[in-house]
């Protein structure tokens, strides 16, 4: 058994108990501290199967953003009274202990029994690089081989952003989302939202732009960014936009606007719809990926930031 | 045992954990976690297909890839909605139950809807 | 030269994982806050700058070590940051630190 074959089956246990920790364990805090730290050991596992770009996506979104929604919500409701709730009876929680372990099970032989070699789509999307003049094969099928996932998963990301912000009470319609970070403005946590985010800002740009050859692009560069906005907003240094304005607006739907205005043009003046012109593929892709970047950056910030809680005037 | 094996019971189990977290615990923020277990569990079992599927020279198959990318952002935007519905709930409700005919605790909403 | 180099990052790395057994352990036995707060910062400076230096003779070319060395920075500046913030909640009402 090499070494590699032993760190893989340590990293699998140490995944595994974290999963069930953050199954069984009483306490909602604890199993959402847990939940962080097995995004954090997936991006390890998506690192060993050799998918990279999924591992950065994993660590920033899964792991990152996703732990500090969790926490922030388990801290908002710490004060909630844990006794109106009743657990399932004993023969409910058999049957689901019974149906979990049938469906895993399943899934167990689904994997083991694939056909060998099993299918792939691998060749043919290296085969077709040469025709959008990138040569990381994932950011190839986002953005031109499966662009129209690409495209309606930014529609998603609208509708959800659309979701949250019309759960706002009545006297904070179109105000500011969550509530008005105060910190000591010479205190250390202003202090790294002073420093960090030059860093951070490269960072992101350099992950997105190095996306076309290497891993990254712009959902892992765009994650970064929104976490360097929401330092900034945490350490008081600067408050959160009122969803009603304007620009903001227009940075949410600049994404999927120009996806669909391109999609259009190759319907309109190409073969297909999203079919990019040979000659202009590089420099298309580009610009929507830079206009995808902004989008990214801005609606992930703002899901975080949850429903406007503050009326624009106080 | 190689790689794809020991990943790929481990993404079956995740699947299995999270959906029995999903029907037997019975606090929201609870369920939303387990249904991103579920859900990482789901994504993984992609990446090990995409790794077996890769012919010699391809780490992994970049399509799966793709749609995991894609699937993770969007089960992130659906936790961030459903955790503004929670958060709404409790401030409206004063807690955070699912039962239909719960007694509201706090009575009406202070903030006025 | 190579077998040189090649023992330089074994003894490093080594070390690097020591410091961050011996963090993990002070982490989970230590009695209060401050104390788990002390552990985690040695491994997260020491045991952390090792691996890294362990790593930068296998790192092929300068822009690779700069990379390296930028991880351990970001890392530095983020544990500070992050046992100050900590510590002060810790001092200031929190739980009994």
């Amino acid at each position: 058994m090499s070494i590699a074959t032993v760190f893989e089956i340590v990293l699998a246990a140490v995944v595994l108990g974290l999963a069930i920790w953050t199954i069984a364990v009483p306490e909602t805090y604890s199993a959402t501290v847990g939940f962080v730290a097995y995004g954090l050991l997936v991006a390890l596992i998506w690192v060993r199967l050799d998918a990279v770009d999924v591992a950065l996506t994993e660590a920033a979104i899964g792991g990152g953003l996703g732990g500090v929604l969790l926490l922030g919500a388990a801290a908002r409701l710490r004060n909630a009274d844990p006794t109106a709730v009743e657990t399932p009876c004993k023969l409910v929680r058999l049957c689901a202990a019974a149906l979990s372990s049938l469906i895993a099970a399943a899934l167990v032989a689904a994997i083991l029994l694939l056909p060998d070699p099993a299918p792939t789509l691998a060749p043919a999307a290296v085969a077709k690089a040469w025709a959008t003049g990138l040569a990381n094969p994932v950011t190839n099928v986002l953005m031109a081989f499966r662009a129209m996932d690409t495209m309606l998963e930014k529609v998603v990301l609208l509708l959800a952003i659309v979701g949250v912000w019309s759960l706002a009470s009545d006297p904070a319609w179109g105000g500011r989302p969550g509530p008005r970070h105060e910190a000591d403005p010479h205190g250390v946590l202003a202090f790294l939202a002073r420093l960090l985010p030059s860093v951070g800002i490269v960072v992101g740009i350099y992950i997105f732009w190095t996306g076309a050859d290497h891993p990254g692009g712009a959902f892992q560069g765009g994650a970064i960014l929104a976490s360097m906005w929401l330092l900034v907003v945490m350490a008081g240094l600067t408050d959160t936009p009122p969803v009603s304005s304007r620009r903001l607006r227009f940075i949410l739907v600049a994404g999927p606007g120009l996806f669909l205005v391109v999609g259009i043009g190759g319907l309109c003046l190409g073969p297909a719809f999203l079919a990019y012109p040979l000659a202009l593929a590089k420099p298309l892709i580009l610009g929507i990926e830079v206009a995808m970047i902004l989008t990214i950056a801005a609606t992930l910030g703002l899901l975080l930031a949850g429903a406007p809680e503050r009326s624009e005037q106080r | 045992m190689s790689s794809v094996t020991v990943f790929g019971l481990c993404a079956a189990a995740a699947v299995g954990l999270g959906l029995y977290g999903l029907i037997t615990n019975p606090q929201p923020l609870r369920k939303i976690i387990a249904f991103n277990l579920l859900g990482s569990g789901v994504f993984l079992l992609f990446g090990i297909i995409g790794r077996r599927g890769a012919a010699a020279g391809f780490g992994n198959d970049p399509v799966p890839q793709a749609l995991v990318i894609t699937g993770v952002v969007v089960a992130f935007s659906a936790t961030a909605l459903a955790i503004a519905l929670l958060l709404r709930l409790f401030q409206t409700a004063g807690s955070t139950t699912l039962r239909s005919g719960a007694p509201t605790g706090a009575g009406p909403d202070p903030s006025g809807d | 030269m190579s077998l040189a180099r090649d023992m330089m990052t074994i003894v490093a790395v080594s070390a690097g994982a020591f410091f961050f057994l011996a963090g993990t352990v002070g982490l989970l036995r230590f009695p209060n806050t401050l104390t788990r707060l002390h552990a985690l910062t040695k491994a997260d400076n020491l045991g952390l700058g090792l691996v890294v230096l362990g790593l930068l003779p296998q790192a092929g070319s300068l822009r690779g070590g700069l990379k390296l060395i930028s991880i351990w920075l970001l890392g530095l500046l983020a544990g500070a940051t992050v046992s100050q913030l900590i510590a002060r909640t810790a001092r200031q009402g929190g739980p009994a630190p």
